[in-house]
């Protein structure tokens, strides 16, 4: 018998949090017409402690499996898990304003995002295939809540009621996957998997086919195309504060599912996943940056460059050593930041009643007010990946990542794409400068957010000079792995 | 004696069935709801079958999960579908175009 309480000690972050939500949620019954921001306070103190419950739970050795080998703690998990809470953290900072003039300022609200959150560390620390799908769930069942949570909007329902479907089609093509997994290596867990697949001939038919439906169900999940159908539809219809959400964290989180899944479980294997990794790349790179193009709503043409960016972020993964890991692991870690500054900046913009959320909402912005043009205009650089900004640090690390392992022409196809991409961002930022304002209204924002905001975006910027140390982290992290 | 086999086959059908469902349906939001469901009854028979095969009961184990959360996930769906009646009086698939591009 394994001794629990060492157990318990390793799961102590994720124990907290999911306290922490039913309490909010029996907390909330009692103070949310008198005082609406008790949930709020709670929600934002809980993400805090857990940040630092995480931070101190650090496991003696690099990797230390609990409960009979299902949940894992190691330095990439503890990474992940100090990010998502960062996240979340900004998220709500950035979309309280948001949803009070929206009327979502309700308990659940915070109640749904905390269930996430423990959702995306279950995932970060799994290492059972019932583990790794209870994570999921937990976060892909919050998500589906919350976009809908807008009753009122009839995009939001449509667009709720899109992802629902397709990502319940996901978690199917995901367990038929891990289903056949099971029958031939007759095992769940990621590490017996592992030692089984070693010792079979790594082009079993039913080896391969397992792994085929895990990625599509992996590729539902992250938005890469041919599976990309939900993502322009959700962040164009759901509300710009649950989709700053959906755009960060568990990204993120998703990073982590995969390397549990294909590294961690089938590393053996990793000449059949790599090749399909490519084909997803370079559509995902070629079609998110083409139909970004012909977009006239910036959520919309938000939505593809995730899709497009989706693609660079699994360039790292796809060249299947660790070096590739980190430089994807320090994408997703900017590009989630960099996100996290784009749409709180449309959520700045918006304002009751209205949604910035066309293009032509922008234009002449820089006669209104400058500084939030500046800001703006620095969050499209970043993500068109141009030099001071860390955007082109991130693409250099995964091309740098691809020439390492000789794939030359994807690399050139990466650097093509990113030129084409560089097209729409640049749109934007003519539309700030260039265009001649249709309203001369002035823009009222909250002063507690705009400094926030403005830490983040200049963050993208000044931060150059600590790339390496952020860079080590991540290869740290990765070489730390189970 | 029943192979397997067999109740693979039964278990890709079914799953087969549940995809087509999804992909061809062009009519009622319901009938997803039920392509799903048949979707993950087919992989949980699938897991049985392994799992009495294999004599591993952790097949079985993963089976009460899957159905644990897919009643979760129907709640959700129906939940979802009932606030679409309400704002636009249809469940009809066709209606859900207004997100385009």
């Amino acid at each position: 018998m394994n001794n629990i309480s060492a157990d318990i000690q390793l799961a102590i972050p994720e124990i907290f949090v999911f306290s922490m939500a039913c309490v909010i949620l029996l907390v909330d019954r009692f103070t949310h017409e008198r005082m609406p921001k008790v949930s709020f306070l709670l929600t934002q103190a809980t993400l805090l402690i857990g940040f630092y419950l995480s931070l101190v739970a650090t496991p003696t050795a690099d990797s230390v499996k609990a409960f009979n080998d299902m949940f894992v703690l190691d330095g990439m998990a503890t990474l992940v898990k100090l990010t998502i809470f960062f996240l979340t953290f900004v998220v709500l900072i950035y979309s309280q304003g948001y949803i009070t003039e929206r009327k979502m300022y309700r308990g659940e609200y915070f109640v749904l995002i905390l269930i996430a959150v423990v959702g995306m560390m279950v995932m970060s620390s799994a290492s059972h295939f019932i583990t790794i799908y209870i994570g999921l769930e937990l976060l892909s069942l919050s998500l589906y809540t919350l976009v809908a949570m807008n009753r009122h909007s009839d995009m939001a329902t449509e667009a709720a009621m899109k992802y629902f479907v397709l990502g319940a089609l996901a978690s199917g093509m995901l367990l038929y996957g891990m289903s056949i997994i099971y029958g031939a290596t007759g095992s769940l867990d990621v590490g017996s998997i592992r030692n089984a697949i070693q010792g079979m001939q790594s082009d079993e038919v039913m080896l391969i086919m397992g792994v085929i439906f895990i990625l599509v169900g992996i590729a539902f999940k992250l938005g890469v195309v041919p599976f990309h159908m939900w993502i322009p539809d959700v962040y164009q219809g759901a509300p710009t504060s649950v989709v700053l959400f959906i755009g960060t964290a568990p990204k993120v989180a998703a990073f982590a599912f995969i390397m549990r899944l294909l590294v961690d479980g089938f590393q053996a294997l990793a000449v059949s996943w790599s090749d399909m990794l490519i084909i997803f790349a370079v559509l995902s790179m070629g079609l998110g940056n083409i139909l970004a193009i012909a977009q006239t709503n910036l959520k919309r043409m938000l939505a593809y460059s995730t899709i497009s960016h989706m693609g660079y972020f699994i360039l790292g993964i796809l060249t299947a050593n660790p070096n590739g890991y980190s430089a994807s692991l320090f994408y997703i870690i900017i590009y989630s930041f960099t996100t996290l500054a784009a749409f709180g900046l449309i959520i700045m913009m918006s304002s009751a009643g209205f949604e910035a959320e066309e293009i032509s909402d922008y234009k002449g912005l820089n006669k209104r007010h400058p500084w939030f043009a500046f800001l703006i205009a620095m969050v499209m650089f970043s993500m068109a990946g141009i030099p001071p900004t860390v955007g082109f640090f991130a693409k250099l690390s995964v091309i740098q990542a691809l020439v390492d392992v000789d794939k030359y022409w994807l690399a050139v196809i990466a650097v093509l794409f990113a030129v084409i991409g560089a097209y729409y961002y640049l749109r934007v930022v003519k539309t700030l400068y260039f265009d001649k304002p249709e309203t001369s209204e002035p823009i009222s924002a909250n002063i507690g957010m705009q400094f926030v905001l403005s830490i983040n975006v200049i963050a993208l910027l000044l931060i150059m000079p600590w790339i390496g140390v952020i860079m080590d982290i991540c290869s740290d992290a990765i070489s730390k792995m189970g | 004696m029943i192979a397997l086999s067999d109740y693979l086959i039964l278990g890709a059908i079914l799953f087969s069935i549940s995809v087509a469902g999804i992909f061809l349906n062009r009519k009622n939001v319901l009938i997803l709801l039920m392509s799903i469901e048949l979707m993950l009854l087919a992989v949980n028979l699938n897991f049985i079958a392994f799992s009495h095969y294999m004599n591993d009961l952790a097949g079985q184990v993963f089976v009460f999960f899957i159905l644990t959360v897919a009643a979760a996930e129907s709640a959700i769906g129906l939940a979802i579908i009932i606030v679409l009646f309400r704002r636009r009086h249809t469940i009809n698939i066709q209606d859900l175009d207004s997100l385009k591009g």
